[in-house]
């Protein structure tokens, strides 16, 4: 076990968690792949929503893996803050908004 | 990490890594000697595409000297305006007998940039003779507007129905200036706007104007499709300009990108980028398989990036003055861990995509 939790060559070895579960490893693989198909969406807003999550998510490998993606698919500095800033506001704004339960229950019991 | 950035090629400032030998040093040592990444043949010999032969010649392409008046941090040629290196007209006119007699259907003159050659508008004068199919010059937009005496180029392609391949790294001015130079992006618009006018790029035009992506760091292309609609979008949107067809090329780990690569630490994880998205269906169709690259001094090479390696062609004919295409096409092809390059995703070549 290395002495840190977290090692960027471990990304590389993503595919082989199949080796432990075929069935499951290619079942998720195979819908990941899909999810990240060209459809609706285009496959450069769907790598643009996947590094606001890689940041709200705060996995360093998504966020190595989807900048990347998101530097390929010819995407600006500008474009890719913007998308980080929007997964800040819903994960603050989601915080905040559950000071409402706050104020609901102050409002309750207090006099 | 940023990089220092420099105005002088890699030859200019006596580095280690001007030299072929160090470059194939690094490329055949570390994670490939120590059998982490399999080498280049090693992995082609899994798919019984070992050795690489040629096919039909299809391609001639001719550099015709090192001289640029932009110093590209990605380039693989390290061209620059302290190159000195430039073929004479003795060697064109060898070439010229060549394009002749050739049974290739496209003749590609790229540099440097090929117009700083003194010779370029003769030998195009006379290579537009021989009629070829395909004449592509690879003029990097910018020497356009460097100086009056460029300033009719347009005119002159026009004249002699040349087909024009630019670099054009992004639509935005940041990512273009960042790779090429400041203010390459300005110069850029506007002598694709003067190609423009001259009917270049136009949707039913014959003047074909075709734009070369190349990544903008340690990092792949994306699909070649996607990113033609997005440039085409783009250019249309912002500047009114107009292209035929996007070619999306992988930067190879040659000179000054490879200098880039290691000097960013970035040199492993590029590798394995490479390795991981190779492609046996890219194999098949690499471009030094229906090409023959010439050097500014008459050699011949599998293509452009082993002649940036000096890796000379494995044939009894290795220079133009003994040019034999039959005897030329009878070779296995040259290979080392660069060529990992060309066989990425959905493969790269200096016409773009293979597979």
């Amino acid at each position: 076990m290395a002495n840190n939790y977290y090692d960027p060559a471990d990304l590389r070895k993503f595919g082989k968690i199949t080796e432990w579960s075929e069935e499951l490893g290619t079942k998720f693989f195979d819908y990941y792949g899909k999810v990240f198909e060209e459809g609706a969406l285009t496959a450069r807003e769907k790598a643009l929503i996947a590094l606001a999550v890689a940041h709200t998510e705060q996995c360093p490998y998504c966020i190595d893996a989807y900048t990347k993606d998101t530097l390929q698919r010819g995407v600006t500095k500008e474009q890719m803050m913007e998308a980080i800033h929007v997964g800040a506001a819903i994960k603050s704004g989601a915080t905040l908004v559950h000071g409402t339960m706050m104020m609901n229950k102050v409002n309750k019991l207090e006099m | 990490m940023s990089v220092t950035k420099t105005k002088k090629s890699l030859h200019k400032r006596h580095d280690d890594l001007a030299q072929a030998n160090k470059q194939l040093e690094i490329l055949s040592g570390g994670i490939f000697a120590d059998g982490e990444l399999p080498t280049f043949a090693k992995k082609i010999k899994e798919t019984n595409q070992f050795p690489l032969r040629p096919k039909k010649l299809e391609i001639l392409q001719i550099n015709v000297g090192y001289m640029c008046n932009q110093v590209c941090e990605h380039c693989h040629v390290d061209a620059g305006p302290d190159r000195k290196e430039i073929m004479t007209w003795e060697t064109m006119e060898q070439c010229l007998q060549v394009i002749k007699n050739t049974g290739a259907h496209t003749l590609d003159l790229t540099g440097g940039a090929p117009e700083m050659n003194p010779h370029f508008r003769r030998f195009v004068e006379e290579a537009s003779k021989a009629g070829i199919k395909d004449f592509i010059v690879r003029s990097n937009l910018t020497i356009i507007r460097a100086n009056k005496k460029y300033y009719d180029l347009p005119d002159f392609f026009k004249k002699h129905n040349v087909h024009v391949v630019s670099s054009m790294p992004h639509w935005t001015r940041g990512k273009t200036d960042k790779q090429r130079g400041e203010g390459v992006f300005d110069l850029s618009i506007k002598a694709l706007q003067e190609l423009n006018e001259r009917g270049y790029g136009m949707p039913d035009s014959d003047l074909r104007l075709d734009l070369v992506y190349n990544p903008n760091g340690a990092y792949l292309p994306s699909d070649q499709a996607g990113m033609e609609k997005d440039f085409k979008k783009a250019l249309m949107e912002d500047f009114g300009i107009q292209f035929h067809n996007l070619f999306a090329i992988t930067n190879l780990p040659i000179a000054r990108f490879l200098d880039y690569l290691i000097a960013s630490e970035n040199y492993e994880d590029y590798m394995y980028q490479l390795v991981e998205a190779y492609n046996p269906a890219a194999v098949a169709n690499v471009m030094c398989t229906n090409t023959i690259s010439i050097s500014w001094d008459g050699w011949l090479y599998d293509c452009d990036f082993n002649q940036m390696l000096d890796l000379k062609v494995n044939s009894k004919v290795k220079h133009i003055s003994d040019y034999n295409e039959d005897l030329l096409n009878d070779r296995d092809i040259i290979i080392s861990q660069h060529c990992y390059g060309c066989t990425a995703g959905a493969g790269s070549s200096c016409q773009g995509t293979v597979a």
